[in-house]
């Protein structure tokens, strides 16, 4: 794992330089000084996003579908844990799982304390988690608007449960709920930021560490753009595909 | 006892919705090859019936046999009426052939994908072995050139026939027809009707509820009439529409035709 870590460092390391070396040259002189800082941040930030939306996603599913169960064995525990993880402050979550844990000695003696105890895996599952709960009603939402009718048609067809859902309400749900997951895809990277607060060298926290060096205010403006700029192309990517998935829905 | 060769028997089915009783005890008896129109205004339950015979809704009383095998339902607690075994549903279900009003076509699936779906996902066909059938289908119900477009890029009358197409799909020994013609503007209805016809043609057992006298008096077998729940008519289409015994179907067709 630490032999993993140090290589893959080192390549983000030595990709930061190169990259550096090419737009170095053609960028103002306040971001050329500390190029491969907010290179580096800007893959970490890229990182966690990635990472964060996939493990997200991967929970709102059964999340979401036992959100709609009409068995309060899995509606209730879904609908509390949907509730508390979007009627609390990220900012306090993070606070809470990265400096409450080590309050508990299970978590310190368990095998999973290397990652709990290190920030980069702790803002991971945070936002994880966070990002869940969110996307878990994004997909009730998109479940819910499925026509009635088509459901009809593949009960009349011999479908049970599991095929219904996973051929014919599940392809629906996600094709609705793109667009909305879109948005909260963007709104992860804008409060991927907030994990430099447990000292994650993301974007921002790189940009915190050259301004604390600097104080130069332009440091800051930087970070805005490159910001503004995974947005940009996140926006982007999310069109397109959308575009594709609901080419069903465009009339000649 | 009903008829236990029949390819399909309703035996005094009732249904009610809160305080509303929909059916007050109906029955029917289709023979193979049988084509039968439900008939009657609306509420008078006959859509209800219908969908009582796959149990798209679950009947309060009355037993379902398809081929001679009974459907197994079992009293709640509560006192409703809920099917035993859901695989048998789910296999009954594939034998009968449903048609929607409004087609109900699986919108995210091309009209292709949407006749070998349940074939292969239900009936646990190869895809080639559905692609064939599925070809054949569209062949038959003109739309081949269609084969790779999305629904919603059909007129409603394409919708209609490619539904009636991934009905047939499955191979039913019973098709069962929800007013087909009733979403559809008044140019596309003949172009579905005349694959209804040709199906009857082809010695099809067909149940289907429908407003159109034209399509009960000239290709089905036998007529039932319904009001308010019960049967008020039945006879073959000669008697009932030259000689009706009752009043209300008497009304019925002069306000009808």
């Amino acid at each position: 794992m630490l032999g993993f870590d140090l290589t893959y460092f080192e390549a983000k390391y030595q990709v930061s330089e190169a990259v550096c070396q090419v737009i170095g040259p053609v960028t103002p002189q306040g971001f050329a000084d500390y190029c491969p800082r907010f290179v580096q941040g800007t893959f970490t930030t890229i990182e966690i996003l990635v990472l964060c939306c996939l493990i997200g996603l991967i929970i709102a599913v059964p999340m979401a579908l036992a959100r709609v169960s009409s068995n309060r064995l899995f509606s209730v525990p879904a609908y509390i844990y949907i509730y508390v993880f979007r009627g609390t402050p990220l900012l306090v979550q993070l606070f809470l799982f990265y400096y409450g844990l080590g309050q508990f000695e299970v978590f310190r003696e368990s095998f999973l304390w290397p990652y709990l105890r290190d920030s980069w895996w702790m803002g991971i599952i945070v936002l994880s988690i966070n990002t869940s709960a969110y996307v878990a009603e994004i997909l009730r939402g998109g479940i819910v608007s499925v026509p009635q009718g088509q459901i009809e048609a593949g009960r009349a067809a011999g479908m049970s449960g599991s095929l219904l859902y996973r051929r014919i309400i599940l392809p629906q749900a996600f094709r609705i709920a793109w667009p909305a997951y879109g948005n909260e895809v963007i709104l992860m990277l804008k409060a991927s930021a907030l994990t430099s607060t447990i000292t994650v060298m993301d974007l921002m926290g790189q940009t915190r560490t050259i301004f604390s060096r600097s104080y130069d205010l332009e440091i800051f403006g930087y970070a805005a753009v490159l910001y503004f700029a995974m947005a940009f192309i996140l926006t982007y990517l999310f069109r397109i595909t959308e575009r594709y998935l609901n080419r069903h829905m465009a009339y000649r | 006892m009903p008829d236990s060769v029949a390819a399909l028997v309703a035996h005094d089915i009732h249904k009610s919705f809160g305080q509303t009783d929909v059916l007050k005890g109906v029955s029917l008896t289709a023979n193979d090859g049988d084509v039968i129109a439900l008939l009657g205004s609306s509420g008078s339950g006959k859509s209800t019936f219908l969908r009582c015979i796959n149990l798209l809704e679950t009947p309060d009383s009355g037993e379902v046999f398809v081929h001679g095998e009974k459907i197994k339902m079992q009293r709640e607690r509560g006192g409703t009426l809920v099917p035993v075994d859901k695989r048998q549903v789910s296999r009954i279900r594939s034998s009968l052939g449903m048609v929607f009003q409004n087609f109900n076509l699986w919108t995210h699936m091309t009209i292709l994908e949407n006749l070998i779906e349940a074939p292969v996902h239900v009936l646990k066909h190869s895809k080639r072995e559905a692609i064939e059938v599925a070809e054949e289908l569209l062949e038959k119900v003109g739309l081949s050139d269609k084969r790779n477009e999305f629904p919603n890029q059909l007129s409603g009358g394409q919708q209609q026939r490619a539904a009636i197409a991934r009905a047939l799909a499955m191979q039913p020994e019973v098709m069962l027809f929800d007013e087909p013609t009733s979403a559809l503007d008044p140019e596309l209805v003949g172009e579905v009707l005349r694959v209804m016809r040709k199906l009857a043609d082809e010695g099809r057992t067909m149940i289907v509820v429908t407003h159109e006298m034209g399509f009960a008096r000239e290709v089905s077998d036998r007529v039932i009439f319904l009001h308010q729940g019960k049967v008020e008519e039945e006879g073959s289409p000669k008697d009932v529409f030259t000689n009706p015994t009752s009043s209300r179907f008497r009304e019925f067709l002069a306000s009808n035709l």
